[in-house]
């Protein structure tokens, strides 16, 4: 139970984690490949976010009267890493529309039928 | 300004690339990239000279003394990566505008300098960083301007290329990511020296996982065999100019970066005796070489074979690794360079042909020895150097991976290694069978490169040519990166 409950968070993570890889890996249509890697990529940032958490702590700005303070490190790299992740959307997103441009459709095997036509 | 070198070794390139899209006028912006490349280029020989005279160079970042700061560390490996990082891109940048030219529109080549300077700055800042989570930053950096490069290709299968290198170097940044993350619960440090001292991985869980998620997502971004898929399709459609500097430096750098973890943060005993990493990348580096080398016997497009060729070289510096001695840890470390100059100088050879010809298909370069004589004959000199042939720089790496091999007593490696260089032999004679020893098409004249294209390749060959008799510089500096990797974490 303790498992269960107490790395409730990790779960989650795990759970988020699996169906972003699988949508990146399984799925044809390149629009659901950039979901399932941004799914992925949140996963990431909630297993950040949970480790820096300490349980009764507060945000970490300095105040009177206040012990406990959460991790601030994993939040700050975060924010970071989220600036990563919507670069990386936006230029998928970009390369997606020039290749509806060029190809006319944007399922991975049509496009790869599209290529061994012109190859 | 010289003890700041470390912070302007990054800064220098990373601050022209957005000047470069203000300033949108070719005239303006080729001289001034290029300008900030060659200025990259210097103060990354000033680096190296500083760090092999006085030992690893720490820098504080904005002042904030490690391990709170981030801190800039420069040891020999990592010096070593920045410069060779820094003179390809300036080199390559010099032969780039017309080559640029002729493959990107005009309106876009702001755009280009700029991606081309980022990408710099990220490869750069990989192998001169101190902190874990900076690590991630500047390959995200490089990974995402290099998307963009490669997008700049004329055939639109760059764009399904591009998205395939974009989704697979994404799974690999977030599996590098997800390492750190666990790294850095266990131990709450990001900087890798202090990390060094903190993390006692035997015997812990987390630990085992954040290996397996680094390894893999490494050797994502390295293109190891069976993880190379991304790498064929993007070199082949990339403009000319990208896949030269590419493929010389990115997927250097991630073995780089592979080094790193390996030997610095995990040590040797975990990677190598609790985990059997060696056991596991020998072979895969071995079938890398085999396969790979053998694929590319039978492209018809040539770009294409020399990526597959890329990909059995990554093989061979895996195989440095997963040696773990000094010999050939140095095998290992002296192909990134070798290989970065023998294989830029080739695909700027085929820049030249695709400038003249308009094709990098086989059959097109029928006769090439006669049209194009000084460029097929560099391409022949890398081809040698591929092959291993002494006199070249691929022969000093393979003849420590070899010597490395042996002394473990990994004869059957040895060999292989061997016959691999036989089926180089192959891909390359299959080129210049075609350009030599067939026909050119009717009506076809002399029409040598112009110079601007030539020198810059020359430059690079000659080096190949020039690192195969003096391996005082190469050689040594690898055999330091090696026994300072060996020796230990810090």
């Amino acid at each position: 139970m303790e498992t269960l409950t107490g790395l409730f968070n990790y779960w989650i993570v795990i759970v988020l984690m699996m169906t972003g890889f699988y949508i990146a890996i399984a799925r044809g249509h390149l629009v659901k490949k950039v979901i399932g890697l941004n799914i992925f990529q949140t996963s990431v940032f909630l297993m950040y976010i949970t480790m820096g958490k300490v349980r009764g702590g507060t945000a970490p700005i300095l105040k009177d009267g206040v012990e406990t303070y959460t991790h601030p490190l994993p939040g700050v790299l975060i924010l970071t890493a989220i600036v990563v992740g919507v670069a990386t959307t936006a230029v998928a997103l970009a390369l997606i529309v020039r290749i509806k441009e060029s190809y006319g459709t944007i399922e991975e095997d049509e496009l790869a039928a599209a290529d061994r036509e012109g190859a | 300004m010289s003890e700041h070198l470390p912070a302007l070794q990054i800064v220098v390139p990373m601050i022209a690339a957005p000047i470069c899209v203000l300033l949108r006028r070719r005239a303006l912006v080729w001289p001034f990239a290029l300008a900030a490349a060659w200025t990259s280029f210097g103060s990354s020989i000033l680096l190296l000279r500083r760090v092999l005279q006085s030992g690893p160079w720490s820098y504080a970042m904005g002042g904030w003394a490690a391990p709170y700061g981030i801190e800039y560390r420069a040891d020999a490996a990592g010096a070593f990566v920045v410069f060779f990082v820094a003179a390809l891109g300036a080199i390559v940048l010099t032969y780039a505008p017309r080559s640029v030219d002729r493959e990107i529109p005009r309106g876009k080549h702001h755009l280009f300098c700029a991606a081309y300077l980022l990408c710099m700055t990220g490869l750069q800042g990989i192998a001169i960083t101190g902190d874990l989570f900076n690590v991630f930053v500047f390959l995200e950096i490089s990974a995402l301007s290099s998307y963009a490069l490669i997008s700049l290709g004329a055939e639109r299968r760059a764009l399904t290329a591009t998205f395939q290198s974009l989704v697979m170097g994404t799974i690999g940044a977030t599996f590098i990511l997800i390492g750190v993350g666990l790294l850095f619960m266990m131990t709450g440090t990001l900087n890798m020296v202090d990390m060094a001292q903190r993390l006692q991985p035997e015997g812990q869980r987390t630990a085992l996982v954040a290996f397996a998620f680094l390894s893999v997502g490494i050797a994502t971004k390295m293109a190891l065999f069976p993880l190379h898929l991304w790498l064929p399709n993007a070199y082949t459609y990339a403009p000319s100019v990208v896949t030269a500097f590419l493929a010389a430096t990115s997927t250097k750098v991630s073995v780089y970066i592979g080094l790193r973890f390996i030997f610095h943060i995990f040590g040797e005993s975990f990677a190598f005796e609790r985990m059997p990493l060696d056991a596991t990348l020998m072979p895969l580096a071995l079938m890398g070489i085999v396969v790979a080398s053998a694929v590319a016997i039978f492209q018809t497009n040539v770009k294409r074979l020399l990526a597959y060729s890329s990909i059995a070289q990554i093989g061979y510096m895996v195989l440095g690794i997963s040696l773990a001695t000094e010999t050939g840890l140095t095998g290992g470390i002296v192909h990134l360079f070798n290989h970065a100059i023998t294989k830029g100088g080739l695909f700027l050879a085929m820049g030249c042909i695709a400038y003249r010809i308009g094709s990098v298909r086989r059959e097109d370069t029928r006769g090439l020895g006669r049209r194009m004589p000084v460029t097929m004959f560099l391409w022949v000199l890398g081809g040698l150097s591929l092959i291993g042939v002494p006199g070249t720089a691929g022969f000093v790496s393979k003849w420590y991976l070899v010597l490395g091999a042996l002394q473990s007593g990994f004869w059957p490696v040895a060999v292989l290694l061997l016959l691999s260089s036989l089926l180089a032999v192959a891909y390359v004679w299959r080129v210049v069978e075609t350009a030599y020893f067939r026909e050119p098409p009717e009506g076809s004249k002399r029409e040598e490169a112009p110079l601007s294209l030539l020198l810059p390749a020359c430059a690079l060959i000659a080096a190949t040519v020039y690192f195969g008799f003096e391996t005082s510089l190469t050689a040594d500096v690898a055999k330091t990166a090696a026994s300072q990797l060996l020796g230990g974490r810090p």
